[in-house]
């Protein structure tokens, strides 16, 4: 192996890794408050949440498959939430806006593998109809939660366990079930052997109904947790919420290598992707005279970037993979 | 006797499943305008037919382009952005802000619509020639794209008084007829004649049938693809010029917000499937007229807006669930 193989091979495997250092390193010279403790456990708790959305998302493309939902998903958990804040009962508050999440993931998944809907379609529905539901339990306005329990739900994106912010540690225990569910289970092999190729797979004798209707329903629940995790923070539930949650998530998961056609990626890319987005963000902050709109501007330019490098990387004639362009959008 | 019942049955279901895939979006619309006429008495005038034939223009607009996308296989969600784009450099233009180019109308509607293409070029040429999936590649013009279009006016909204401009969304031909009526129908016929009486129309749901064998078969898809793109995102910027032009103001943060997902939502009521193949024109216009005729009638009747939503969705997924082609 010469040494530009080499250096191709290792941007191939570890690219966004690195760019993710280099701008770790760029930004801890330009801003002396950027390795903080305070700012770095801010970074993980601003990417707790889109983080969590990113994992469901990632098995979600892992499938060939796309959820545009997620945030309507999780502006409903936050209002279910804070609506029964009335009741005083912090299990209710949790477990409503889960089970509600993971029931519309649920449905998600039903249509999508048993009535053959477009995958695209179903889950802009549940978009639409999800921030519909949110909307007009609340009339559109925020609601805030009890003031008698809001110290109590408020811990759990508020409280700290060594140091460390709780929703970081919930994001980090999703991550690592996660990576032990697709490195080292049967059913996660099967989530990537689905998205690969799902004729072949069924034919193996896989079920690939069963894993997308899985798939689908984790994304909602996860989606819930975030939600949950928002109106803690917030201590409100508010329906417009969480806008355009589920674009950033496929952006991170992009940006870390996972291909939106399914069967190629994971979730420590993922984690890397959603890292680069939290930094910029926070670099646009720290510097302080740019706008925000350069956030989105300059996520879209990286992602521009990642796309074009694996683009060139796949056309090698090395790799034998068919070139399709429009086979799935 | 028993089977050749059961086969005739069996083919009856299938002929309606068909006749329902040809025609069903009609159907629907023409259920939605009954259902309106019951409800509300005041439905049934020109002044609703007029509001409507104004209020679907961008959505019409942006789903043509959007069905030629798809069709081919692809998809645009960079159609809002794009939008965005367009009606803020128009502004721009009006204003005096861009000193090279003037301020008279029509050069702000070909400079916009020449940014608009640019964008679509910028679209087309990572499609065809990165081999960059289109959802990906979109999805970058859908997040930089809006962060572009507040950027060039650092945020505001522009607001112009130009007569001339703002005329063109409100004129009325005989003081009667919206112009938007007649603009609706030039673009049907433009697309209905590029879709059936052109090759390069055939190539492209050919492509979207099957890229390879096209490629195959000596179909130039890069060239194809790339055009797709291009002509998608002009349709765009029309689209964003006549909402500003209505206006008479350009709004970065708002204008096409969510207007990517309700020309897909268009295409697919209309029948188009979504991995591509033959593409449904009229299922499409109808479709384009039952996502505006939901909120029409929703503001009508004095429904709380967000219900829109939720019969926007059922009514999504209850059309392709009914046209969706049975596969072997």
């Amino acid at each position: 192996m010469n040494r530009n193989a080499r250096i191709s091979t290792l941007l191939r495997k570890h690219g966004v890794l690195i760019a993710l250092i280099m701008l770790i390193i760029a930004a801890g010279f330009s801003f002396p408050q950027f390795l903080t403790y305070g700012n770095l456990t801010n970074i993980l708790r601003q990417s707790s949440m889109i983080g969590l959305i990113s994992l469901g998302m990632t098995f979600v493309l892992l499938t060939g498959g796309i959820d545009l939902s997620v945030g309507s998903l999780a502006a409903l958990a936050s209002v279910i939430a804070a609506t029964l804040s009335s009741y005083g009962n912090i299990g209710l508050m949790v477990l409503v806006p889960l089970a509600a999440c993971g029931v519309l993931g649920l449905m998600n998944g039903i249509i999508i593998a048993k009535m053959k809907i477009a995958p695209f379609i179903t889950t802009l529905g549940m978009m639409m109809a999800a921030r519909g539901i949110a909307l007009v339990m609340t009339g559109g306005i925020s609601v805030s939660v009890d003031a008698d329990i809001v110290n109590t739900f408020g811990t759990i994106a508020q409280s700290y366990l060594f140091k460390i912010p709780t929703p970081v540690w919930l994001f980090f225990l999703v991550l690592v079930v996660g990576l032990y569910f697709t490195n080292k289970t049967r059913a996660g092999r099967h989530v990537y052997a689905v998205g690969g190729n799902e004729e072949a797979s069924r034919m193996m004798g896989l079920r690939p109904d069963r894993v997308k209707i899985v798939v689908y329903t984790v994304n909602g629940l996860l989606a819930g947790l975030a939600g949950i995790i928002l109106s803690s923070r917030l201590s409100a539930g508010q329906p417009v919420s969480c806008d355009g949650w589920e674009m950033n998530a496929i952006a991170a998961a992009a940006i870390g290598g996972t291909q939106l056609s399914g069967g190629r990626g994971g979730l420590s890319g993922t984690l890397v992707g959603v890292l680069i987005i939290s930094v910029i963000s926070n670099m646009i902050n720290l510097q302080g005279t740019l706008n925000s709109w350069w956030q989105s501007i300059i996520t879209g330019l990286m992602l521009l970037l990642v796309v074009i490098m694996q683009s060139r990387m796949e056309m090698r004639p090395k790799s034998r993979r068919k070139l399709t362009t429009a086979e799935r959008f | 006797m028993k089977g050749i019942t059961a086969k005739k049955q069996q083919r009856q279901s299938f002929e309606l499943q068909l006749h329902l895939q040809k025609y069903g979006t009609i159907y629907a619309f023409a259920a939605l305008i009954i259902i309106n006429m019951l409800l509300n008495h005041n439905f049934a005038s020109l002044g609703t037919l007029w509001n409507l034939t104004i209020q679907v223009l961008p959505t019409m607009l942006t789903s043509l382009g959007m069905v030629l996308v798809i069709s081919s296989g692809g998809i645009d969600i960079s159609v809002g952005s794009v939008m965005a784009i367009s009606a803020v450099i128009s502004g721009m233009v009006l204003t005096g802000k861009v000193p090279v180019v003037g301020s008279g109308v029509g050069i702000a509607v070909a400079f916009a619509l020449l940014c608009a293409m640019l964008l679509g070029l910028f679209n087309g040429i990572l499609i065809s020639y990165f081999k960059i999936q289109p959802i990906i590649v979109t999805l970058i013009l859908f997040i930089a794209g809006r962060g572009i279009a507040q950027l060039l006016n650092a945020g505001g909204t522009i607001v112009f008084y130009n007569n001339k401009f703002t005329e063109i969304a409100l004129y009325r031909i005989g003081g009667v007829v919206p112009i938007q009526l007649f603009i609706s129908l030039f673009f049907v016929l433009v697309i209905i004649f590029l879709l059936k009486k052109t090759t390069f129309g055939y190539y492209i749901q050919a492509i979207g049938e099957n890229p390879r064998a096209s490629r195959l078969s000596g179909i130039r898809t890069t060239g194809v693809l790339l055009s797709i793109y291009v002509i998608s995102a002009l349709f765009a910027g029309l689209a964003g010029l006549f909402e500003s032009s209505r206006a008479s103001c350009a709004d970065p943060n708002s204008i096409g917000v969510l207007a990517e997902l309700d020309a897909i939502a268009a295409v697919a009521i209309g029948g188009t499937s979504m991995s591509g193949g033959k593409a449904h024109i009229m299922g499409t216009v109808f479709g384009a007229l039952i996502i505006q005729l939901v909120s029409i009638m929703v503001n009508m009747n004095n429904i709380p807006f967000a219900y829109s939503r939720i019969f926007k969705a059922v009514i999504i997924i209850v059309a392709v669930y009914l046209q969706r082609e049975k596969r072997s």
